[in-house]
């Protein structure tokens, strides 16, 4: 029994410290958390990881218009934001 | 790793017992607000035996509380429970934390009880200082409300307006940083300065700030000078805004320069963390807690984690933006630490929303990493909304900053 439990313990631990995702993706949640009925600020979670990746670049370069993400894009590498949208992509 | 990293997560090998081998590990969190609910439901999330301690049965959330003190949002949309976590499964104990034997690892309850733990998290928010402005104690803040903690104050506050007669003066005194909320002194103004121009057109605000300059300034100044103009009056340091003592009987406060008195007075006054980081030994002589910036692991006390208003966390604001950001990383690094593995790189964002006026939000953002033992901003992002923006624009701000509220307490409390 303390080993099943141990194994659960460890599997769940393994399972639960990606759960909060690459760096940066826990922060994105104090505005894109789950979906909830009208709400302005456009959910993230489950859009493919292209059209993230995409939008967020546009962010960046200020191509795509915006109040807030403008300013957030740019504190994020190409790669960091990869990896940021694969996490949120599956969710 | 910087330098404090590096230390933090030795320290945690070295101190933290083998409690995974024996089982589960113990995790227990002070501080069931924005900082502690959020990390206890990723502590939760992640597998481990979570106990949260909360004094309080009902949460009043602090953010969005000036629109109710302007008389424009109901009081009841700011109340939380915890229940949400307790189905989830986190152990909930309504009692005050009083005491912490680190080397023990134990947290003391009010009632004696000792919690064991193999890692703590302390949340406990603010303290404010009744010891730091002469004559501001908790008695005077029955007739000056500070209404800086979310509760019975803010309710004084807004009565005492609705009470006042049309023609009256508000005075409002702002500390020296650092202090909860950058902006929200100056949100509080306008929207004070906002119900004013709608309710009591006679009526002045004067604001008298122990700084010379503050969080989204220039946004602030030119959206009172554009809607509140001969209304709001705000006097800086340089201008002898610095309140040295107050006098509750007579409802006025004094500068260096004199002294004013109001018909309603809201006394904002200095801050430190709360009380139970201190008696854990984390705080420092500033009186808020020094912390690891990629653990949050105490630097003065190890197996014990800082977060929230309580922690100096380099550039990042006291803010319920930043305390939930931080749960999640801290969280992620104490189920790391629970297993011997190194605790990864964050990268953590701030946003804060105020209003101006009910349609008329601004908002300022940064992005911040570990580097030289504290955590940064990184430059070239954040920032503030822009100063010359179409009212359509402010409107968005202003719907985004309700979202935010909905989504932060959402993600806190379930
Ligand atoms: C007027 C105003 C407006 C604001 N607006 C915004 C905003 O728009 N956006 C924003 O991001 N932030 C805003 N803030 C700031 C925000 O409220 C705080 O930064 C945030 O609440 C900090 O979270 P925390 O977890 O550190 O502390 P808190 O939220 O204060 O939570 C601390 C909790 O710990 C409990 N506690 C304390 N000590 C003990 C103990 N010994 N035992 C048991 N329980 C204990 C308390 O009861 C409380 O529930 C505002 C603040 C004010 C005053
Ligand atoms: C302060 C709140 C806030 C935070 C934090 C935030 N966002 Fe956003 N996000 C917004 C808003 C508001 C919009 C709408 C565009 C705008 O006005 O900036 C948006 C839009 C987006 C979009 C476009 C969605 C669509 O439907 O086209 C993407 C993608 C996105 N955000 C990704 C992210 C990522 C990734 C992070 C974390 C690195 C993040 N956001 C953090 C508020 C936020």
């Amino acid at each position: 029994m303390p080993i099943r439990n141990t194994v659960a313990t460890l599997l769940a631990v393994a399972l639960g410290a990606a759960g909060e995702g690459p760096p940066g993706a826990a922060s994105c949640t104090g505005c894109h958390g789950n979906a909830r009925a009208g709400m302005a600020i456009p959910p993230i979670r489950g859009m493919p990881a292209e059209a993230i990746g995409a939008s967020m670049r546009a962010f960046r370069t200020g191509e795509r218009p915006a109040t807030v993400m403008d300013r957030i894009a740019k504190g994020f590498t190409e790669e960091e934001t990869q990896a940021i949208a694969s996490w949120f992509a599956p969710r | 790793m910087t330098c404090l990293g590096r230390r933090a997560l030795l320290a945690g090998i070295a101190l933290a017992p083998p409690a995974l081998a024996q089982g589960e590990s113990r995790v227990v969190v002070v501080g069931g607000g924005f900082g502690g609910a959020t990390c206890a439901r990723a502590l939760k999330r992640a597998g481990l035996a979570v106990t949260l301690v909360e004094s309080e049965a009902t949460y009043a959330a602090c953010p969005l509380s000036n629109a109710v003190i302007a008389g424009t949002r109901p009081w009841e949309r700011q109340l939380f429970s915890h229940e949400a976590l307790e189905r989830e499964g986190i152990h909930l104990i309504r009692h005050a934390a009083t005491g912490v034997d680190a080397t023990a690892r134990r947290v003391v309850l009010g009632d004696g009880t000792r919690l064991p733990y193999d890692r703590l998290v302390l949340s406990p928010g603010i303290e404010l200082r009744f010891d730091a402005l002469p004559g501001y104690d908790e008695a005077a803040a029955e007739i000056m409300p500070h209404a800086w903690k979310a509760g019975p104050q803010t309710g004084l506050l807004r009565r005492q307006l609705e009470a006042m007669e049309d023609g009256g003066t508000v005075v409002m005194t702002v500390p020296a940083n650092p202090y909860r909320c950058p902006p929200g002194p100056y949100e509080r103004a306008s929207l004070i300065a906002h119900y004013l121009k709608t309710h009591k057109r006679r009526s002045k605000l004067l604001v008298l700030d122990a700084k010379d300059s503050f969080s989204k300034q220039r946004l602030f100044q030119s959206a009172w000078a554009e809607l509140y103009p001969g209304l709001l009056e705000h006097v800086p340091l340089s201008g002898g805004g610095r309140v040295v003592a107050v006098d509750a009987a007579a409802r006025s406060v004094s500068t260096e320069f004199g002294d004013h008195a109001g018909a309603v007075v809201n006394v904002i006054p200095p801050q430190r963390a709360g009380r139970i980081a201190r008696e854990a030994g984390a705080a420092d002589r500033s009186g808020w807690c020094p912390v690891d910036p990629v653990t949050f692991e105490s630097a003065l006390v190890p197996g014990l984690h800082v977060i929230g208003d309580a922690a100096i966390a380099g550039a990042m604001p006291k803010s319920a933006f930043s305390a939930a950001a931080q749960a999640r990383v801290c969280a992620a690094a104490v189920t790391s630490l629970l297993q011997d593995r190194a605790p990864a790189m964050p990268k953590l964002i701030n946003t804060c929303y105020s209003l101006v006026a009910p349609d008329y939000g601004i908002s300022v953002a940064g992005v911040y990493r570990p580097a030289d033992g504290v955590l940064a901003e990184v430059e070239g992002a954040g920032g503030t909304s822009p100063l010359d923006a179409p009212p359509a624009f402010r409107a968005l701000e202003a719907g985004y900053a309700e979202d935010w509220f909905g989504t932060a307490t959402a993600e806190a409390f379930g």
